[in-house]
């Protein structure tokens, strides 16, 4: 549909969800909405590395209890995560031997990895999917900016990387929460060198997604309950709105951000939260909680990535950055 | 009165860096490197020896000082021993400094294990 947008023909389905998180989600506004808490970023390993991918092995595991299935009855596993070479995805892939597909979107990894199980479902090339992404604070501040050791001054615009993971199981059997259109976004870049503020270097891209979406489907923000982006947090959700507010599109009403609702502002978490991990377990606790209740009945979750390498920001690039939007319906079941 | 000026001097050198960070968006080791090479350049017109008797501590810790240091050992080996002394003699003052952090780094790294 459109330039970008593809809608499912057959139905496709959340068969479940699980979230696993670390110790500050674990204290935050959404802490009853999530499967498991650690109350410590160790996550009971002796490194932060195995500690995320303890998170995303987890998630993965109580997603599939739920329905009581196991590894060999799942098509593939969609992973990816913030770490170099998608290390956390591709070590959790070697122990659960599933056919795996490595994804790297930054934090839209999330929502790109639901669009590909959808598209693969769709046509017919599988009846089970899994999809999983994962952050952690330590890990990606040692990938990205500095190693926490270090101790390195932070300003107000930088954000909180969330600790946990996010799995979601997806097929044909009917439940309450369908997905039932996603935008594929483009690439965009509108300068921002900062990676202490990529609040600011990813609202164009989300708003962009945003803009499509709507113009792809002939919708308006009023067709949708919340329009719920991933990671702009309170430096980039003013800027969305008002970017999006001078095309004439006004979604202030509708619009939450997975950032902001994750932690409440006296939890010294700068403008929010960040990570593959907060449009995930936002989105696959609370969110989809709400919409199982009938709170919610369509919403369009636009997960936000920074494409961003350190190596790159040294060499004076600026920040590519990505958003995909997926729409998701509430069905009478 | 020198408790006071040590105070302002050494407060004066941090807002330096924390102008750095801030405004000119330096990296905290870009940060780190421009105050030594500022200590050295200083050192070199032999200025920083007057801030050093005017300041007193606030002057003589870490990390302007150790630029100045750099350059005080490069200068002193280099009267006694020549052109050659200018790479013996550049850690010699500086030498009590890295050792300590060596050992202290070692130290911690045995008995603590970072938090996050």
């Amino acid at each position: 549909m459109g330039k970008q947008t593809l809608i499912f023909n057959s139905p496709i389905f959340i068969e479940n969800t699980a979230t696993v998180v670390g110790p500050k989600e674990g204290e935050g506004p959404l802490k009853t909405t999530f499967d498991k808490t650690y109350d410590e970023l160790y996550c009971g390993t002796t490194s932060w590395e195995l500690a995320e991918r303890k998170l995303m092995s987890e998630a993965i595991e109580l997603c599939l209890q739920k329905a009581n299935k196991k590894n060999q009855e799942i098509d593939f596993f969609l992973g990816g995560d913030l770490l170099n070479q998608n290390i956390t995805a591709s070590y959790v892939a070697r122990e659960k031997e599933i056919p795996f597909w490595g994804l790297f979107n930054a934090c839209a990894t999330s929502m790109e990895a639901l669009t590909l199980a959808a598209v693969l479902l769709d046509g017919g090339f599988a009846n089970h999917i899994v999809t999983a992404v994962s952050s952690h604070f330590a890990t990606a501040e040692r990938q990205f900016r500095f190693p926490t050791e270090f101790g390195a001054q932070k300003p107000e615009t930088a954000m909180f990387t969330v600790t946990g993971a996010g799995a979601a199981h997806v097929s044909k059997t009917k439940t309450k929460i369908r997905i039932e259109a996603a935008t594929i976004g483009k690439v965009i870049d509108l300068g921002v060198t900062s990676p202490f503020n990529m609040g600011s270097a990813m609202a164009p891209a989300a708003a962009h997604t945003i803009k499509t979406h709507l113009a792809d489907l002939k919708r308006t923000p009023n067709d949708y309950d919340a329009i719920v982006t991933g990671d702009l947090s309170r430096i980039g959700s003013p800027i969305l709105k008002s970017l999006l507010f001078e095309e004439n599109i006004d979604i202030s009403h509708v619009h939450q951000d997975c950032g902001l609702l994750i932690f409440s502002p006296d939890q010294n978490v700068f403008s929010g939260g960040s990570g593959c991990a907060c449009s995930a377990v936002v989105t696959f606790g609370h969110l989809f909680k709400e919409m199982k209740r009938g709170l919610l009945k369509k919403i369009l979750v636009v997960a936000t990535g920074a494409l961003l390498n350190p190596l790159m920001v040294h060499q004076k690039e600026s920040i590519p950055c990505i958003a995909h939007g997926v729409s998701f319906e509430y069905v009478h079941s | 009165m020198d408790y006071i000026v040590a105070f302002a001097v050494g407060g004066m050198i941090c807002v330096i860096g924390q102008i750095l960070l801030d405004f000119f968006k330096f990296s905290p080791s870009h940060v780190m490197s421009s105050l030594v090479v500022m200590g050295a350049l200083l050192d070199g017109f032999h200025l920083y020896d007057r801030l050093i008797d005017f300041a007193g501590a606030g002057a003589v810790v870490p990390i302007m000082s150790f630029g100045h240091s750099l350059v005080h050992g490069a200068m002193i080996e280099a009267n006694r021993s020549g052109f050659l002394g200018i790479g013996m003699g550049i850690f010699e003052v500086t030498s009590a400094g890295i050792s300590s952090a060596i050992l202290f780094g070692f130290l911690v790294a045995i008995f603590f294990k970072p938090k996050g």
